[in-house]
């Protein structure tokens, strides 16, 4: 029981990171990136492809994972993501579907259709138990790393001048334009943050999550739900809503295997119906 | 277009566009003598075009983005199979049947629609979506899961008309049908209903001030849109006598977008041209590189959404310009 809490709590964590560059993109910015997904899946592949192909240790391919999709990240930002700012709803959800089929395309052209997995080091297979509880050494070193980096997250954002200019430009650009806010710079930066998030994020859950060329399209929708139903005014929403959905998930799996899908998917259209703005959201 | 708008100065570019019309759909007819070999795939295009007709209705009219619209054609296929394989009713009652169980869940689910920002409509419509496709997916008994109901067998339409291996029926019946119904969406749409959803469109407050209401047009614009598209999944069903769960892929509401995207929206027949297009380039793209298709159709969307579509309308416009009046064009385009 209690190594379920635990299980959703390491999925909803991974979650939370994977999702966390788009809570900023589409929750703050309003811009609706459905090709979130594409970047965690090039984080993936580049370590599962580091570390099997190349012999290159976890922890470096967790890095080269981030630094990897951070800077497809800004490479996209500047040449394609900066015209599509402020644009309808409309045509951003296009741009991204097609974002998204090419992405799928290519990785199922270069690394084939079958699903990848991770190589995780000998130290941290296997699991403790405590007192009845049994405890993947994997989900814990998860579980603390996220830790980290949401802390790190929520200090950078609340903490910092960079923070701050961030969220100044997302409430209003031209005003921030205006007091010398490098705008720009601050949105590339935090797009490639956002996508370097991504790929650690996709790097970390090829354990837990399945790692194969349509994940972008799988995930999407987890994705979506975390920064939907967090609510688009901050950190704290989509971290619980990413630990919620993790936590469901699992506990649905287990549990209801026939039907887990169908509650989580109806919980939040619930959400959704009693809440439009998110469920830790101020009403704006 | 405002056809019926014989009192505006555009009268000469009136007339032309109706010529234009009359010809696409002589040329639609004409293709059942022409291209005997290809009648397959005009089916295809023709129950595309409807499929996109169906959300230009929400998305060209109405603004509402909708990114699981395969919901209403996946049930509208599985309902005509259903009742075909089950019942061994007319063709025509298994579309009537599948328009019926699409109107049910359009005008539910149009509440939720109705509820939130572009990006609450997005979850939901692509979360109905995802939860009718899952549904089939477990309900192994009845649709045969993931290995596609089988065993349909369809009846003459009317006791007259049998199906034939070529397809001609097939696609006579699916052009009949997308005419009448195209009709029908542009009576709708030039009358005061149809006006109010533009102005809807164009500014929700603004149109709820001048006393439209603006709740009750959208549940309603929502219904008949998911009738068209369960139509187009029953035509589906009959014409293919076979329904998989790929019906509800979320590459089936993608798809019919960018098809309404190509055609362009808000004048009705951007779903028709969309869907030939669509059509043909698959056609092609699939024939150079058979597996990664979609890739192409990525770019596209790509490339044409950084150009932006206000610029490609101006060009299209200018285009026509050259080659008739100035009216037609923006008529045409608009």
């Amino acid at each position: 029981m209690l190594t379920i809490l635990f299980d959703g709590i390491a999925a909803g964590m991974v979650l939370f990171i994977l999702a966390s560059g788009l809570a900023v993109t589409l929750g703050l910015m309003n811009f609706v990136n459905l090709a979130h997904g594409a970047f965690a899946m090039a984080g993936g592949y580049a370590a599962v492809m580091l570390t099997s192909r190349w012999g290159v240790p976890f922890f470096a391919s967790l890095l080269l994972a981030f630094l990897i999709a951070a800077a497809l990240g800004a490479l996209l930002e500047r040449t394609l993501y900066v015209r599509l700012y402020g644009r309808p709803h409309l045509e951003q959800v296009l741009f991204s579907i097609g974002l998204v089929f090419m992405a799928v395309t290519v990785v199922d052209y270069v690394a084939g259709s079958q699903q990848q997995f991770a190589v995780v080091p000998e130290y941290l297979k296997g699991r403790f138990d405590i007192e009845g509880i049994g405890i993947g050494r994997y989900r814990l070193f998860i579980i603390a790393l996220c830790g980290v980096i949401v802390l790190a997250l929520q200090a950078i954002l609340t903490g910092t001048r960079f923070g701050a200019q961030l969220r100044a430009a997302v409430d209003d650009a031209q005003t921030a334009r205006g007091l010398g806010i490098p705008v720009n710079t601050v949105f590339a930066l935090t797009f490639a943050v956002g996508s370097g998030l991504a790929g650690l994020g996709g790097a970390l859950g090829a354990e837990i999550l399945t790692l194969s060329p349509t994940f972008p399209l799988k995930y999407m929708i987890s994705f979506l739900i975390v920064v939907t139903v967090g609510g688009t005014s901050g950190m704290a929403g989509p971290f619980f809503a990413a630990l919620l959905l993790g936590l469901a998930d699992v506990a649905g799996n287990y549990f209801l295997p026939s039907v887990g899908a169908f509650i989580t998917y109806a919980l939040m259209l619930l959400v959704l119906m009693l809440r439009p703005q998110g469920l830790f959201a101020r009403a704006r | 277009m405002q056809k019926k708008s014989t009192s505006t100065p555009f009268r000469s570019g009136a007339r032309l566009a109706l010529l234009l019309q009359a010809a696409l759909w002589l040329a639609a007819v004409a293709a059942v003598f022409l291209l005997p070999r290809r009648m397959l795939l005009l089916n295809e295009i023709t129950i595309l075009a409807l499929f996109a007709l169906s959300l230009d209705l929400i998305l060209g009219f109405a603004g509402i983005v909708s990114l699981g619209h395969a919901a209403f054609l996946g049930l509208g296929a599985y309902t005509a199979g259903l009742t075909l394989k089950h019942f061994s009713i007319d063709p025509l009652l298994a579309l009537l049947c599948a328009a019926a169980t699409s109107a049910v869940l359009g005008f539910a689910t149009s509440f939720l629609v109705l509820r939130g920002s572009d990006l609450t409509r997005l979850m939901v419509t692509l979360v109905v979506a995802l939860l009718l496709g899952e549904a089939a997916n477990k309900m192994q008994w009845l649709t045969g899961g993931s290995d596609g109901l089988q065993g349909i067998v369809v009846p003459p339409i009317a006791g007259l008309f049998e199906f034939d291996l070529r397809g001609r029926t097939a696609y006579c019946l699916s052009l009949a049908t997308l005419f009448v119904l195209f009709l029908l969406a542009r009576r709708l749409m030039a009358s005061p209903f149809g006006m109010g959803l533009r102005a809807i469109r164009d500014n929700p407050l603004r149109a709820a001030a001048i006393g439209i209401p603006v709740s009750r047009r959208l549940v309603t614009v929502y219904t008949i849109a998911a009738v068209y598209a369960g139509i187009a999944g029953g035509l589906m069903a009959v014409t293919t006598q076979f329904v998989s769960l790929d019906v509800f892929d979320f590459a089936r509401s993608a798809d019919v977008m960018l098809v309404l995207i190509l055609g362009g929206t808000g004048y009705l027949y951007g779903g028709v041209l969309g869907a030939v297009l669509f059509k043909l380039l698959q056609d092609i793209l699939s024939g150079l590189t058979p597996q990664y298709w979609h890739f192409w159709i990525g770019l596209l969307l790509v490339a044409l959404m950084v150009v932006g579509r206000d610029r490609m309308r101006d060009l299209v416009s200018k285009v026509l310009g050259r080659i008739m009046p100035s009216a037609t064009a923006t008529e045409v385009v608009r």
